[in-house]
This record gives C-alpha cells, sequence and structure tokens, in this order.
C-alpha cells in the first residue's frame, strides 16, 4: 500500500511568533522547522512499513506551502519517506482551515493512498482539525489524536483518548488518521538520509495540476475572515525565581505558601 | 431561519456532557440576540424525556437521529449536515472536547463552511456571530467571521457555562441516510478505564505532574511532596498516554478540569490542552527548567530550576515546617 504523510513547516518553537497586522496572517519570517507532530506522523507510517503487518510499497511525504516549506519535506525524506510532494501557488496564500483542507485533499487525490497519516496539530495554530476535513473531502474513514496503530487483516485497529477513556475503534483502509506525540518516540535522521534527502525525488505541483477549484481557496475563497486582533484581559504576572541556591529557593516557595496559608 | 445547532454528547449510560450543556445555554443566549432559535442533535437511543430535557437548557427543538451510533465522529457529521441543510440552520456550536473538533472539521468539508476552533467567547455583531478565539498561546485574541452561512464554531473546554433558563424542547426525530465512508470505523470499546481510580476533583492541593518527571518513577517525587502537604497528584495527558501515571488523574481537554487551592505544577510545560483544566485554580505554581515554558505565562510564582533538585528539597521542608 501507499502511505502520504501530510507535513507542514511551522516556526521554529524559539521564534517569538507574532501576527502581521497588515495582513492578519501568522508573520512566517524566522526560522522554521518540520512541525514536531508531524515527526511522529512519519514514525508511525515508518513502524508500519518495518512491522510487515502489510506489505507498504512506499511512504510519500505531502506539504503545501511556500518555496521555503521544500525544507521540511527533505526532513521528512530524511525521517524515512520514499519521496514528497510539494503543493505550492499564490493562490492558496490566507487560505483559511476549510480551503486549507480542501486543497490538501486535492493533493492527495492526486496521489491515491491507501494511508493518510498526519499530527495530531500544528505548533503554529489549527489545533486538531485538518485530518477530518482532508477525509471528509476523500470520503474517507477518519481517527483524530491517536495513540496506537495496529494492521492486521487488512484493517486499521486504533486506541485514543475521549471524552469517557479510552476508545478502541476498528477502521477500514484508506483512511486519515492524525496522531498524538505518545504514539512512539520518533527516530533521529541518520547522517546519510539527512545527506541523500534532497536527492530522492520532489514533485512539485501547482493549483491547477491537482484541479483546485481557484475560487474555493486563498483569502477571498477562505470562508472566515479576522475582524481584529486584541489583547487578553490582563492578568497580573507571577513572580519568577530562578533556581542558583536549591536552599534559598525552598526557602522562597515555603514563605510563599505560608503567606497564603497553602501549608 | 437564524437558528444555532448543538450537538449535545452523551456517554453509555445517557447522562449529558456538561460542555454540551454550557454549548447549548450559550446558542440559547445567543439565538435570541440574532433572531433565531437554540435547536441540538441527540444520536442514538436516547428516551423521550431526556431528549426533553434539554429545553432546561435553552434548547427549543432537539433532533433525535436514532440510527446514527455515538461516539465517533462522521456519522454525526452525516446527521448535522442533514439537520442543519434541511431547516436553514446558521450556525453549528459546540462544547469542548474531541468528538466536537472532529465533528466540527467534518462538518465544513461536507458545507463548505468556514470554522473556528478554541472558542473562548461568542458576540453578535451586526445580527452575525463573531467568534473570539486566544491565538499564539493566548497572547492575543482574534475576532473571526464568518463570510457565509452556515458558520462553525467549537468551544474551548469550559468556555461556555450551563444556565438553566428554558423548559421542555419539542423532540423531532430524523432519519439520516449515513455515508458510505461513516460506516467504516467501527468503535470496538468505548470509555475504557486505564489504572487505579483516584479522585483529584476533591483535592484542595494537587501535584501535577508532567514530561519533566523523566519517568514513571518520577512521580515518586510529586507523591511525596503532594503527601506533604495533605493533597492529591494529578498529571498531564503526556504521562498518562505513556503509561507513567493512571487515567483518572488526568486534567485538561480529555481529562478532568480542577479549581484546587493550590495546583503546584511539576515539570508541566503548561500546554493549552493541560491549561484549560487547571488554569481555575486559586493558586498555581509552577517548577519548570525550561524559562519559556508557557506555564509561566499563567503562574503565580514560577521556579526555574530542576524539580529533581527542588522538589525533594521542597518536601523535607515542609515536612519540617509542619512538624515543628
Amino acid at each position: 500500500m501507499k502511505i502520504c504523510v501530510l507535513v507542514k513547516e511551522v516556526p521554529d518553537a524559539a521564534v517569538q511568533k507574532r501576527i502581521d497586522p497588515s495582513t492578519m496572517r501568522l508573520d512566517r519570517s524566522g526560522e522554521k522547522n518540520l512541525n514536531p507532530f508531524d515527526t511522529h506522523a512519519l514514525e508511525a507510517a515508518m513502524q508500519i512499513k518495518e512491522g510487515g503487518a502489510i506489505p507498504v510499497e512506499e511512504v510519500v511525504a505531502v506539504t503545501m506551502g511556500p518555496d521555503s516549506a521544500v525544507r521540511a519535506l527533505h526532513k521528512a525524506v530524511a525521517l524515512g519517506a520514499d519521496r514528497s510532494v510539494q503543493l505550492t501557488d499564490d493562490a492558496l496564500a490566507g487560505s483559511d482551515v476549510c480551503a486549507t483542507g480542501y486543497s490538501l485533499a486535492k493533493v492527495l487525490e492526486s496521489e491515491s493512498p491507501d494511508l493518510v497519516l498526519l499530527g495530531q496539530q500544528s505548533d503554529d495554530g489549527e489545533c486538531y482539525t485538518i485530518g477530518a476535513v482532508v477525509a471528509d473531502h476523500l470520503q474517507m474513514p477518519s481517527l483524530t489524536q491517536v495513540i496506537k496503530i495496529d494492521v492486521a487483516d487488512g484493517k486499521l485497529r486504533c486506541e485514543r483518548q475521549a471524552e469517557y477513556g479510552y476508545d478502541t475503534v476498528e477502521i477500514e483502509l484508506p483512511a486519515v488518521i492524525s496522531v498524538g506525540d505518545a504514539i512512539n518516540e520518533p527516530r533521529y535522521p541518520s547522517l546519510k538520509a539527512i545527506m541523500g534527502a534532497k536527492k530522492k525525488p520532489l514533485d512539485n505541483k501547482g493549483a491547477g495540476d491537482v484541479g483546485i477549484d481557484a475560487g474555493q481557496v486563498g483569502e477571498a475563497g477562505s470562508k472566515t475572515k479576522v475582524l481584529a486582533l486584541n489583547p487578553p484581559p490582563a492578568k497580573e504576572a507571577g513572580e519568577i525565581i530562578e533556581d542558583e541556591d536549591t536552599n534559598e529557593t525552598v526557602e522562597k516557595i515555603v514563605a510563599w505558601l505560608d503567606e497564603r496559608k497553602l501549608i | 431561519m437564524a437558528g444555532i445547532l448543538v450537538y449535545a454528547l452523551h456517554d453509555d449510560e445517557g447522562n449529558f456532557n456538561k460542555n454540551s450543556l454550557g454549548a447549548i445555554s450559550e446558542a440559547a443566549k445567543l439565538a435570541g440576540q440574532i433572531g433565531g432559535e437554540a435547536s441540538a442533535l441527540v444520536v442514538g437511543d436516547v428516551a423521550d424525556d431526556a431528549a426533553a430535557g434539554l429545553g432546561k437548557y435553552g434548547a427549543a427543538k432537539v433532533y433525535r437521529a436514532k440510527n446514527v451510533p455515538e461516539g465517533l465522529a462522521q456519522p454525526i457529521v452525516d446527521a448535522m449536515a442533514k439537520v442543519i441543510t434541511d431547516n436553514g440552520i446558521s450556525y453549528a456550536l459546540f462544547g469542548g472536547g474531541l468528538l466536537g473538533f472532529e465533528i466540527g472539521a467534518g462538518l465544513t468539508a461536507r458545507l463548505g463552511a468556514g470554522v473556528t476552533m478554541e472558542v473562548t467567547a461568542v458576540k453578535v455583531q451586526d445580527g452575525k456571530l463573531v467568534a473570539e478565539r486566544p491565538i499564539l498561546q493566548d497572547s492575543e485574541i482574534a475576532d473571526v467571521g464568518y463570510v457565509s452561512e452556515p458558520g462553525i464554531i467549537i468551544g474551548r473546554l469550559n468556555a461556555f457555562d450551563i444556565n438553566e433558563s428554558g423548559g421542555t424542547a419539542a423532540v423531532e426525530d430524523v432519519e439520516v441516510e449515513l455515508s458510505a465512508w461513516s460506516t467504516k470505523a467501527k468503535m470496538v470499546q468505548r470509555g475504557e478505564q486505564r489504572g487505579a481510580d483516584v479522585n483529584i476533583e476533591d483535592a484542595d492541593i494537587l501535584v501535577g505532574g508532567g514530561r519533566g518527571l523523566g519517568a514513571a518513577e518520577g512521580f515518586k517525587l510529586a507523591e511525596e511532596l503532594a503527601e506533604s502537604m495533605g493533597g492529591a497528584v494529578a498529571a498531564t495527558r503526556a504521562v498518562v498516554d505513556a503509561g507513567w501515571y493512571p487515567y483518572a488523574a488526568q486534567i485538561g481537554q480529555t481529562g478532568k478540569t480542577v479549581a484546587p487551592k493550590l495546583y503546584l505544577a511539576a515539570g508541566i510545560s503548561g500546554a493549552i490542552q493541560h491549561k484549560v483544566g487547571m488554569q481555575n485554580s486559586e493558586n498555581i505554581l509552577a517548577i519548570n527548567k525550561d524559562p519559556n515554558a508557557p506555564i509561566f505565562e499563567f503562574s503565580d510564582l514560577g521556579v526555574v530550576g530542576d524539580l529533581h533538585k527542588i522538589v525533594p528539597k521542597l518536601t523535607e521542608a515542609i515536612k519540617a515546617k509542619k512538624g515543628g
């Protein structure tokens, strides 16, 4: 079977993020990285491939994003993907969740995957939702925040936490599964894999190449609009202690607790 | 009609989720302001009086899809899409929780509708709903409007308060044809509890343990500290999923919501999913070695340092103080 892993380039965790007031979009300048949650999806794909319960011919990393996003694909390939696909088009800039999900579904359609894996959330915002949007467009069953995947009889047996405890769900393929970070410990890429990543095939596609209706994407095709940005209600900043001398630190903590009659 | 539809989640015993009830209350309040009514959707074999009882929270009408199973998102997407389309409903509103996210996202694709998630408040501007969504680690709040109907609003956990305002709702049964792909996922087991049963909701003092504890054995430090203060131990989702601590002790998005007098976070980064479960604690004390951890943004006392050095000494100091 063929597994497609959706990946995303996000601002590095150490970068102070801000919204560009002229576009109301996230300022994506500065250091970027592969979304950490996506490394768990790649690892899950590799474990299914190596597990042998079902033959996996190919793992393909797929992204939508500007030219710079190619680095996220290189990293994905270094982590084990056989090749990668980048959907990039000026028409897609400013797409909201609805438009992004539609666009990703279109590029995935052109690959006809048996399984789509993705991280449960991106570090930069669109929490939890993209997997389920993509799945409905592809008319595939889906489950998000999965922490265990077993393959048996050509089906997936997935576990996750939901509102009332752990759910176990059996899913037929093809399917779209988003994974939580508890599912595995992603491997580190070998130096050889990093060096070889740029040599693996990378397919560059525009919106027209995968049949995206330009009216449904980008800022104009989006169904939501950021009307304003406001500061949150002010909260008094807490006190911060840097631990230099632990005995002194502990003394301060005990005094703080005592003052509030907590001990 | 400018109505608002809420999905009312229930457990296997038929108890409705309190976040769903909060969403119904919120929908009733907002519907009044936009000149429509609030309705709710229930799936599965919900009794007449239980369905009609949602009227107490302000639902004028309850749609019941008996042939749709509870617990997985896609069949419920089928049901909500039908009710929204058949009745010209303007907005779908979800309380916090995993299923709400999945159903709302599926509806976005199905109806080509705009969606906003992690919403903490909803207001009315020019007769339309505007969702307030905190972004960038809650450092800014975006006001998000919808350019077309329907619009989908997915609340953050505990965003909407329950308000008992109404009476009895009219119940209407709907026949829903399930999509082919909606029947390809089957619940094998729902709501399994793992690990020991512990009570964290009644504790005045909670020591929360996260990944920073390093390993399951690290919880011994948290337990000893909690014991010294007469408190209990709670945990983040990451460490519960990793098997370090029982599920019953989990705080956050898919776990419990607590508001003790003291919440002492040991090795917890303070991701939104955890924050929503404990941010109403009276006093928050955080110990974390990463000075950039988000938890320091909302703690009353933040200690930047190695908890493995600090916690054992703190436990001793508290014991000594109490003994003396």
